[in-house]
C-alpha cells in the first residue's frame, strides 16, 4: 500500500508537488487525495491566478511586511543584533464551522475545569484531600506558591487568558498536548500574522467571511478594569521582563493594542499594598497587570529573592484585592504534562462532566502502575519532566541506549513522580509554501495553540490563534517545535451562530482620561538616548577636528590639551588610538556602548530605521577597527549615521513627552559641551589666533556657516557671535538654550505639571563692542575672556545640575535618590 | 533534670546603609510561634524608624510574620524582638520504635486516594524547595544510614551523626546564596547549610522533612558533649524535623549532633530558609550597608 496520497483535484495545478504523508491526517487532502471541503473555496479562489504567481507574491508580500513591522522573536537576547525576524506562512491553517465548534466547547470547557482546579489548590485543597489530584503535582512544582495560599484574587478570576496546545493524530481528533496557564504568550503574533495576511490575501479573507480576532483584548480589558470605582481613572499595564525576553516583540505589541504601557518591574512602585506606575507626570496607581513575568520571578519580597525582575510587595497587593493580576500569581502550577491524566477526573469530581477534547495518552510516573507500565513500555513512549524546574528535554524511549537507557531506568526508580511519559503522537501535516525559488507545497507537522479570554460576558474562546509549523516534515514529537514557522487559522463562519460579543463589538473600555503614561524609565532612557547621541557626536566632531591639523605642530598640541582636558582622551593616549580605547570610560567606544543600552532600553519606541543606525554603530566600528581604516575615515562614517540616527530620532517618533525629553537631552548635551569647549578655549592664551580658532569652528562643524557669514579668516569675535549669540544656529549656546526653554513650556503643560524648571544660569549676553573687546590685545582683552570663561563654566555647570534635578523628579520621583544618575 | 526552662531572648538586627534608602519593604520572622513544648509569655517587636505601614499576620504554614513598609528616608534600621519563652521537656522518643523508613516514604507517596487528611500538611515538606534541591548525590550521602527496615528516626539520627562528622561548622564560609551542592563538595557551612543538607538527603528518600529556625542557648554545656558549648548562639539558629510516624515530627540539630529539646527555642518553620528567613527585604536606594545582629539567649531559672 502507497504511504504516499497525491492530490486527485484536477484544476490544481500547482499542488502537482504535494504528498500527503498516508500514516498521518493531512489537513489539506483527504484519503482519496481529494480537496477537503472546507479548503476548497480557498484553493478555487487561488486557482484564479497563475499558482506559482500567488505563491512567489504571496511570500515575498509576508516577508516584506513582515519586515516592515519589525515582528521579531528572541531578538533581544543578541545584543549584538541578529534579529530572527518572526516566520509566517503566508497559506492559512483552514478549520471549518463544524470542526471548530467543537474545540471551541472543548477549550472553553477545559479553562473551566482548570479555573477550578486553581481555586482549590490555592483553597481548601479538597481536591487532593480526597485523592483526586496527587499531591505530588502542587507541592513539587516551581509555581506553585505557598505565600499565595488562601489568597482569593480580586475579581475571582485566576485564568483571565488561557491557552491550549492542539494537535490532531491520524484518527482526525484533536488532542491536547499542554495547557498554558501563567502567561500564555502568542496570542499576541496571531493578532500581527492576522494584519499581515489581511494584506497578502485580502480577497479570500473577505469573500470566506473568515471569523475575525480583534475585539478580545478589548474584553479582557474591560472585564480586569470593571470593578474600578468609576471616580478614578482605570489604568492598566503589560509587565514585562524587559527587552531581552524572547517574546519581548508581543508584550510590547499587547500593550499596544490594549492601549496600555508597557511596563518593566522597575516601573512599578508598591505603596500602602497600592500598585502604582511611576510615569513622568507622577506616581498612577496601577487596578490591573497583565503579566508576562513567571510567577516565581514577581515579587522579590516573598517570591525567588534573587528576581531583579518583580516588584516588591507584589503579593500583598494581591492579598489586599487592590490588584487584578492576568493571570493570577501562581497559575503556573498547573504548566505540567503530569495534570493531563488527572483532568479527567477533576472533570468528573467538580462539574459531573467528561472531557471533550481528549488529552494524549499521559502517564505520571508517581503512581506505582503508571511507573510498572513505563518500564514495560519505555520504547513506545516519550519521556519528559513533571515539573518545569527539572531542565530536560523530553526524549523518545526508543532512543535511549545502553547506559542512558539504565541511568533513565534509575532516575525513573528513586523519583517517579518527577516523570511523565506520553505516547508518540504522528501530528497532522498542512501544506506549507515551499519559498526559495520553488513553487508549490510541501507537507508540514502542524500544531493549534488556541485562545480563551475571561471577559464579562463569560469566557470566550478567540476563533483562530497560532498554527506552528515543524521545520522538518516529519516530527513525532508531542513537545512543541523550537523555530519553526507560523501560521494564521482561518475558522469558517458558522451559520448556526452569532459572533461573540468578543468579534463584533471592538470593546468598550472605559478609557482613561487622556494623560501620558510613559514609563519613567523609559523616558529616563530616551533622554539619555538623545544625550549620548550628541555626545557621541561631540566627541567624534573633536577627534576628527583634531587628527585634521596634526600637520600644523602649534594648534595641534593645544587641541589635544583641549581633548583631554574635555575628558575626551584619557591624559596619555594618542587622539588615533583613542577611538578604540575599549577601556576609557570616557572614551567614544563606552559612550557609543551606552548609546546602545538606552536605545535597546527604548526599542519599543523606536523605527525600525532609528533601531537599525543604532545597532550598526557598533558594528561599523568593530568593522573599522578590523580594516584598520583611518581614523577620518571611520570618524567620518560615524557622524554620519549619528546624523541619520538623529533624523531618525527627531522625525519618526510620537512627538509626546518622551519625545520631547529626548530632544531636551540633545540640547542640554549640546549647550554643556559648547559651554566646557569655549570656556576652555578662552582660557588659553592662544585663543584669539588663527589656527585655534579655525580648529573651534571646525569641532562646532560650523566653519561652512562661518565663511560665507563673515567673509573674514577665523577671528575670535566673530566666532564666539555664532557660537554663543546665534538663536539660529543649532550649535550656537543661545538656540539650545531657547529650544530647551519651549520644549519644557510645552512638558509642563503635557504633564499638567504645577511649574516649570529651567537651567537657571543665563547664556552670557554679548554686545558688539564687548566682541571687540574680546579680539583685542592687553591684560584688559585677556581678564574679560577669562571672565566669560568662568561664566561659561558656571552655564556648563547649571546645565548638570537641571539635568540632575530632571531625573530626579520626574524620573525616580524622589528628591533624594540623586545617586541614581550620575552623568 | 528540669522539666520546664524559662529564657528571656534577645535578637537585634542594625542594618547601617551607606545612603538613603528611599523606600523599602521587608518581611520579618521574629515573632515565636505556639508550639506544643513551648509558650510564649511576652513579646515585642520595635522597629526604628517607624514602618510607614506594618501588618502583622500568619503566614502559609502558620507562623507569624510581620511585614512592613518605610516611605520615609533612612540611614539605619534596627529591628528588635525580645521574648519571654517558657521551653517543656519533650518526652523521649524510642527511635527504634519508628516505622520503617521505606514504608513512611510510601505512605506520603500518592496511591490513587488518600487515607489521611493530615497527611496533607506533612505531604508539604517532601518535596524541592527553593534552597533544597533533590539530587541523586544527596541520596548517596549517608546511604549507609538507610539500610533496608530501619525505623526511620534511626536512619535520621544516623544521618545526622554522619553528617555532623563529615561537614565542618565555618562560620563565614558560606551565606544563603552559596548552592547546597557546593557545601556538600566543600564539606563545610555554619546551621542552615547542615540543616538544608540533612533535608536534602531525607527528601531525596521520599521522606518529609522541614526546616525549623529558632534560637539555642549557649551558656550551659549540652547532654551530649559536657566539655563544650553548644554551637549556635550569638545568631539565629536552624535544625531539622523529620516526620517519624507514630510520633510525629521529631527535631534534631544536626549542627550540635544533638536531639532537640530545652535548650532550643523556636521561631518559625518551613520548607526551607526562604520561607522563614527571620528578616528580608528589598530596598531602593542605599548604597552599601554593614549589618550586625546581635541575639543574646538568657536562661532565667529551671522550674521542677
Amino acid at each position: 500500500m502507497s504511504r504516499i496520497i497525491r492530490p486527485a483535484a484536477p484544476g490544481a495545478a500547482y499542488l502537482g508537488g504535494y504528498a500527503a504523508d498516508a500514516r498521518r491526517y493531512d489537513e489539506l487532502l483527504d484519503g482519496t487525495g481529494a480537496i477537503r471541503p472546507h479548503w476548497k473555496a480557498l484553493f478555487d479562489r487561488l486557482d484564479t491566478e497563475p499558482g506559482a504567481d500567488v505563491t512567489r507574491r504571496g511570500i515575498e508580500l509576508t516577508r516584506r511586511l513582515i519586515t516592515e513591522s519589525g515582528v521579531t522573536y528572541n531578538v533581544y537576547a543578541d545584543p549584538k543584533g541578529a534579529d530572527r525576524p518572526w516566520a509566517l506562512d503566508p497559506l492559512p491553517l483552514m478549520i471549518s464551522a463544524t470542526e471548530w465548534r467543537l474545540i471551541e466547547r472543548g477549550v472553553a470547557q477545559r479553562a473551566r475545569v482548570l479555573e477550578a482546579l486553581l481555586a482549590d489548590l490555592y483553597g481548601p485543597q479538597r481536591l487532593i484531600a480526597e485523592g483526586v489530584v496527587p499531591p505530588e503535582l502542587p507541592f513539587g512544582h516551581p509555581n506553585f506558591l505557598w505565600p499565595a495560599h488562601g489568597i482569593v484574587p480580586a475579581g475571582g478570576t485566576w485564568l483571565h487568558i488561557y491557552a491550549v496546545d492542539l494537535a490532531r493524530a491520524p484518527d482526525g481528533r484533536w488532542w491536547v498536548l499542554a495547557d498554558r496557564t501563567q502567561s500564555p504568550s502568542g496570542a499576541g503574533y496571531a493578532l500581527e500574522n492576522r494584519e499581515i495576511i489581511e494584506q497578502v490575501l485580502p480577497d479570500p479573507l473577505r469573500d470566506l467571511d473568515v471569523r475575525k480576532l480583534r475585539g478580545f483584548f478589548a474584553a479582557l480589558r474591560v472585564h480586569l478594569l470593571e470593578s474600578v470605582d468609576p471616580g478614578e481613572s482605570a489604568l492598566a499595564v503589560v509587565l514585562t521582563p524587559g527587552p531581552f525576553n524572547e517574546t519581548y516583540f508581543e508584550h510590547a505589541y499587547l500593550a499596544r493594542q490594549l492601549g496600555v504601557a508597557l511596563a518593566e518591574g522597575t516601573d512599578l512602585t508598591v505603596r500602602n499594598d497600592t500598585v502604582y506606575l511611576k510615569t513622568l507626570a507622577g506616581l498612577k496607581r496601577v487596578h490591573a497587570i497583565l503579566r508576562r513575568l513567571d510567577d516565581d520571578f514577581c515579587d522579590p519580597l516573598e517570591l525567588r529573592s534573587d528576581s531583579a525582575l518583580g516588584v516588591p510587595g507584589l503579593l500583598g497587593a494581591v492579598r489586599a484585592g487592590r490588584v487584578v493580576l492576568a493571570n493570577a500569581l501562581g497559575t503556573g502550577v498547573l504548566e505540567s504534562a503530569a495534570w493531563l491524566g488527572f483532568h479527567p477526573g477533576v472533570a468528573e469530581r467538580l462539574f459531573d462532566e467528561e472531557l471533550i477534547l481528549p488529552s494524549v495518552a499521559t502517564w505520571w510516573c508517581g503512581e506505582a502502575p503508571a511507573l510498572q507500565y513505563v518500564l514495560a513500555n519505555i520504547n513506545d513512549l516519550v519521556i519528559g519532566p513533571a515539573y518545569p524546574n527539572q531542565h530536560f528535554e523530553p526524549v523518545f524511549g526508543r532512543a535511549l541506549i545502553g547506559s542512558a537507557r539504565e541511568a533513565m531506568i534509575t532516575r525513573l526508580r528513586t523519583r517517579p513522580y518527577a516523570y511523565v511519559a506520553q505516547e508518540h503522537l504522528a501530528l497532522s501535516q498542512a501544506p506549507v509554501l515551499r519559498g526559495q525559488g520553488i513553487s508549490g507545497f510541501a507537507a508540514k507537522a502542524v500544531t493549534i495553540r488556541v485562545y480563551a479570554f475571561a471577559t464579562s460576558a463569560g469566557r470566550i474562546v478567540m476563533p483562530g490563534g497560532l498554527a506552528r509549523v515543524a521545520t522538518d516534515a516529519s516530527v513525532n514529537a508531542v513537545t512543541t517545535q523550537r523555530g519553526g514557522a507560523s501560521k494564521d487559522i482561518w475558522v469558517l463562519p458558522d451559520p448556526q451562530q452569532t459572533a461573540p460579543p468578543g468579534e463584533s463589538t471592538s470593546g468598550s473600555a472605559r478609557t482613561s482620561a487622556r494623560q501620558d503614561l510613559t514609563p519613567s524609565r523609559l523616558v529616563e532612557n530616551l533622554y539619555w538616548m538623545g544625550r549620548y547621541t550628541v555626545r557621541c557626536e561631540d566627541k567624534a566632531g573633536l577627534l576628527r577636528a583634531t587628527l585634521a591639523v596634526r600637520v600644523d605642530p602649534q594648534v595641534w598640541s593645544s587641541a589635544v590639551r583641549m581633548c583631554r582636558e574635555l575628558d575626551v582622551i584619557a591624559a596619555d593616549v594618542d587622539p588615533k588610538t583613542s577611538l578604540h580605547d575599549d577601556g576609557d570610560p570616557h572614551g567614544l567606544v563606552a559612550d557609543i556602548r551606552r548609546l546602545n543600552w538606552c536605545a535597546s532600553q527604548v526599542r519599543g519606541r523606536l523605527s525600525a530605521g532609528c533601531w537599525q543606525a543604532v545597532s550598526s554603530l557598533q558594528q561599523q566600528l568593530h568593522a573599522s577597527v578590523l580594516a584598520r581604516e583611518a581614523p577620518r575615515q571611520t570618524l567620518d562614517r560615524l557622524l554620519l549615521s549619528l546624523a541619520a540616527l538623529a533624523g531618525f530620532a527627531l522625525d519618526d517618533m510620537t512627538q509626546d513627552a518622551g519625545w520631547r525629553l529626548l530632544r531636551i537631552g540633545r540640547r542640554l548635551e549640546r549647550l554643556q559641551f559648547v559651554a566646557r569647549l569655549l570656556a576652555q578655549h578662552l582660557s588659553t592664551d592662544t585663543a584669539k589666533q588663527h589656527g585655534p580658532v579655525e580648529w573651534m569652528l571646525n569641532v562646532c562643524d560650523s566653519l561652512r556657516i562661518y565663511r560665507p557669514r563673515y567673509v573674514a579668516a577665523p577671528r575670535l569675535g566673530p566666532m564666539l557671535d555664532l557660537l554663543i549669540r546665534d538663536a539660529e544656529h543649532p550649535r550656537a549656546l543661545a538656540f539650545q538654550s531657547q529650544a530647551i526653554t519651549r520644549d519644557m513650556h510645552r512638558l509642563t503643560e503635557i504633564l499638567q505639571l504645577e511649574t516649570s524648571d529651567a537651567v537657571d544660569e543665563p547664556i552670557p549676553v554679548l554686545t558688539d563692542s564687548q566682541l571687540m573687546v574680546l579680539e583685542g590685545d592687553g591684560p584688559a582683552a585677556a581678564a574679560a575672556r577669562l571672565h566669560l570663561a568662568a561664566r561659561l563654566q558656571k552655564l556648563a555647570a547649571a546645565a548638570g545640575r537641571f539635568s540632575d534635578r530632571l531625573s530626579m523628579r520626574q524620573f525616580s520621583h524622589t528628591s533624594l535618590d540623586s545617586h541614581a544618575l550620575a552623568s | 533534670m528540669s522539666t520546664r526552662q524559662l529564657y528571656r531572648i534577645t535578637h537585634e538586627t542594625r542594618y547601617a546603609y551607606a545612603a538613603n534608602v528611599v523606600h523599602s519593604h521587608h518581611l520579618l520572622h521574629l515573632v515565636p510561634r505556639p508550639a506544643p513544648n513551648q509558650q510564649c509569655l511576652e513579646h515585642a517587636l520595635l522597629i526604628s524608624p517607624a514602618p510607614t505601614c506594618r501588618r502583622d499576620e500568619i503566614d502559609a504554614f502558620g507562623n507569624p510574620v510581620t511585614r512592613i513598609e518605610l516611605q520615609s528616608p533612612h540611614r539605619d534600621l534596627n529591628v528588635r524582638t525580645d521574648m519571654q519563652i517558657a521551653v517543656h521537656s519533650r518526652p523521649n522518643v524510642p527511635a527504634d520504635e519508628t516505622h520503617p523508613w521505606e514504608r513512611v516514604a510510601s505512605s506520603l507517596a500518592y496511591h490513587g486516594h488518600w487515607p489521611a487528611r493530615t497527611n496533607l500538611d506533612i505531604c508539604r515538606f517532601r518535596h524541592e524547595s527553593a534552597y533544597v534541591r533533590v539530587k541523586r548525590a544527596f541520596t548517596d550521602f549517608g546511604a549507609e544510614c538507610f539500610v533496608r527496615g530501619k525505623p526511620v528516626l534511626s536512619c535520621a539520627s544516623d544521618l545526622m551523626r554522619t553528617l555532623h562528622r563529615e561537614l565542618r561548622y565555618a562560620p563565614g564560609a558560606t551565606d544563603v546564596s552559596t548552592p547546597l551542592m557546593e557545601v556538600l563538595e566543600k564539606r563545610h557551612g555554619v546551621c542552615q547549610d547542615f540543616a538544608h543538607l540533612m533535608i536534602a538527603c531525607l527528601r531525596s528518600r521520599g521522606l518529609a522533612a522541614r526546616y525549623v529556625s529558632g534560637y539555642i542557648r549557649s551558656d550551659l554545656s549540652p547532654t551530649a558533649a559536657p566539655e563544650a558549648p553548644l554551637i549556635g548562639g550569638g545568631a539565629s539558629h536552624a535544625w531539622v524535623a523529620v516526620y517519624s510516624p507514630p510520633f510525629g515530627w521529631i527535631e534534631l540539630d544536626p549542627t550540635n549532633n544533638i536531639w532537640v529539646g530545652i535548650e532550643h527555642v523556636a521561631v518559625a518553620w518551613g520548607r526551607d530558609f526562604g520561607d522563614v528567613s527571620p528578616l528580608r527585604g528589598i530596598i531602593l536606594g542605599g548604597g552599601r550597608h554593614k549589618l550586625s545582629v546581635n541575639v543574646t539567649v538568657e536562661a532565667l531559672d529551671a522550674l521542677n
